[in-house]
């Protein structure tokens, strides 16, 4: 492989009505093992998926959200998460699980992966990437 | 660089088309397939969001998916322009990526 592609993930629906979110995490997992710039995007709906205290006990599906704080062991280190799509759902960023990483590149720091961003900066990293995956 | 963007829900019920007409920039396109025709029909509540971004934005239905539901050119909103498969074909190649809004 030469070099290394830029792919966005693109997450616009909550966790459990459909399987999407969860294929989407699945698709990421395996794609971390091929070594390219991975980057995820949250917004509409999607932002239901990082929220915390996640208890799927009483509905017979497999509760995810635990694993989005495993994603920094395979180098994927950058989820933004749109603001407006949270404001517009009663969201706020303290009610997203907190998500980090280890900076290799600084001395192991542990850093958040979450980075809130604007629409119209999502749309700029939309318009960056080599291949958009939409779920 | 641009973007081909496609939709294939109805905007009536989904955030799909909303959102993708929020996020698209200056210079790309987007296509609307399967149920997504519905946002090219002129005079509906959503047709406004469309001609608004028409300036800069070019739009695209795929031709059957619009013969399929009955909606005829004279329905359409002016600026969209019908596309068969292989027009769908050409506007991916004309793009540097694809993003689909599903």
């Amino acid at each position: 492989m030469s070099e290394a592609k830029k792919f966005l993930y693109v997450n616009r629906k909550a966790p459990y009505g459909t399987i999407y979110a969860l294929e989407s995490l699945e698709v990421v997992l395996i794609g971390a093992a091929f070594e390219q710039d991975v980057s995820l995007a949250f917004l509409d709906d999607g932002v239901f998926q990082l929220t915390r205290d996640q208890n799927t006990d009483e509905i017979g599906v497999k509760n995810f959200s635990p694993t989005f704080r495993a994603l920094g062991d395979y180098e994927v280190t950058k989820l933004f998460v749109e603001k407006e799509s949270l404001e517009e759902r009663g969201l706020e960023p303290s009610d997203l699980q907190e998500i980090m990483y280890e900076d290799e590149d600084d001395d192991w720091e542990e850093k958040p992966s979450i980075q809130i961003v604007s629409r119209s900066e999502m749309a700029d990293i939309m318009s960056d990437q080599d291949v958009v995956l939409s779920f | 660089m641009s973007t081909l963007h496609t939709v294939n829900k109805s905007p009536f019920g989904d955030s799909a088309f909303n959102s993708c007409l929020a996020h698209c920039k200056p210079g790309d396109a987007v296509l609307l397939i399967e149920d997504g025709v519905y946002g090219a029909v002129a005079g509906s509540a959503v047709a406004a969001n469309v001609e608004a971004r028409a300036g800069d934005v070019s739009f695209y239905v795929l031709d059957g998916d619009t013969k399929a539901r009955g909606l005829a050119a004279g329905k359409l909103i002016q600026q969209v322009k019908p596309v068969g498969y292989d027009g769908f074909v050409d506007l991916v190649a004309e793009h540097d990526r694809t993003q689909s809004w599903l």
